[in-house]
């Protein structure tokens, strides 16, 4: 009797953790994907908290102290005053504007991604082919605008930043123009290291995520997907896709807004 | 088209269903009223933790619809749902920890 009740109900079922079926029910190039995505994930992470701790171990812009905000490598500039130039607006102040619309490129070209997937799963191969050009397009939209905002970045503003510095026992005021790793008009020459590193590195996984979604475009259009009978492919991508867009999310907060 | 009608057992030419993009554009609809939210704050608000804390809350707000829903992590199974969770909750308080380390170089310095 105990013999027969064991054999019916199994404590613990080890077939499905022995090779076969799918553990976690999501086939092997997914969750592949999510292990892949998950390790990224401590990469940005690394570059984030790095930030963080270089930031705080710098002197905040205080009112009281620092009088009206001026760029100084004495604190941490405020991120506002840094980014408020917008293509074909020279000379306006517009705060944040600019980063605005780029995080709505990218958000936008998250939803035809993920439009792409949905077309995948009715295997409707013309409207495949259409979201993933429109999140193509998207894509390149995004690295245009990152090129030009570093392009400002490093070219810096009209007047510059005099800064005064201690070299060989003697203060010495010189007048920096834009940053590069070494120096910035801005602030630190930290600040300017992360940002090239933090959005470097992100904008390379934008460029990556594009060659990837040419790639799939480019066999949805010569039909490998329909004959293969599914566009998980697209799904794969899709995730990677999705994942650039979360890591811009956590940028423009900690880069762009706090 | 006739000629598609004309084979309706070809699996190269099937029917294809309506598209479900409802949930996609609540989603999209949702992340862009919290974007544009986070603007209004950036400018109506002086630096603050308050400040801060609002904008750590709706960074989690937007990441949570973005692998939940875009990603569909909200419909895989638990142990999938743990597998990518779990490792993040780690980096939050290296996170935490590292923040306070730099807190503490800048009064030594």
């Amino acid at each position: 009797m105990a013999a027969t009740a064991t054999t019916e109900a199994p404590v613990f079922d080890k077939k499905s953790w022995m090779g076969g079926v799918e553990p976690m029910k999501v086939s092997y190039g997914k969750l592949m994907m999510w292990f892949f995505l998950i390790s990224d994930t401590f990469t940005f992470s690394a570059l984030l908290v790095t930030y963080g701790l270089i930031r705080f171990s710098y002197p905040a812009y205080d009112p009281a102290i620092h009088g009206a905000f001026h760029f100084s490598n004495l604190y941490w500039p405020i991120p506002e005053k840094v980014y408020e130039a917008v293509p074909f607006l020279h000379g306006m102040e517009l705060p944040l504007v600019f980063v605005g619309i780029m995080t709505f490129i990218l958000i936008f070209s998250s939803v035809t991604m993920v439009l792409a997937v949905e077309a995948g799963h009715r295997m409707d191969r013309r409207a495949v082919e259409k979201y993933m050009l429109w999140t193509i397009l998207g894509g390149l939209t995004f690295l245009g605008s990152q090129a030009w905002e570093w392009s400002h970045f490093i070219h810096g503003t009209e007047n510059g930043t005099v800064i005064k510095e201690l070299v060989n026992g003697q203060w010495i005021e010189r007048t920096v123009f834009g940053a590069n790793l070494v120096e910035n008009q801005y602030g630190p020459p930290a600040f300017a290291d992360l940002f090239f590193f933090i959005t470097g590195f992100h904008g390379t996984h934008v460029f990556s995520g594009v060659v990837l979604n040419v790639l799939i475009f480019y066999r949805t259009a010569f039909g490998l997907y329909d004959r293969r009978g599914h566009y998980e492919m697209v799904e794969k991508v899709g995730l990677y896709w999705h994942f650039v867009d979360l890591v811009w999310v956590f940028v423009f907060t900690f880069f762009y807004l706090v | 088209m006739a000629e598609h009608t004309s084979h309706p057992h070809d699996s190269e030419h099937h029917e294809i269903p309506e598209p479900q993009t409802k949930a996609i554009w609540r989603t999209f609809i949702i992340l862009s009223v919290v974007t544009g939210f986070e603007f209004l704050i950036a400018f109506i608000m002086n630096a603050s933790p308050l400040k801060t804390a609002i904008f750590v809350g709706m960074t989690i707000v937007k990441a949570f619809y973005i692998v939940g829903e875009f990603m569909h992590l909200k419909h895989e199974v638990k142990s999938l749902i743990w597998s990518i969770v779990l490792p993040c909750i780690f980096v939050v308080w290296l996170l935490v920890a590292l923040l306070m380390e730099g807190g503490s170089i800048f009064m030594l310095r």
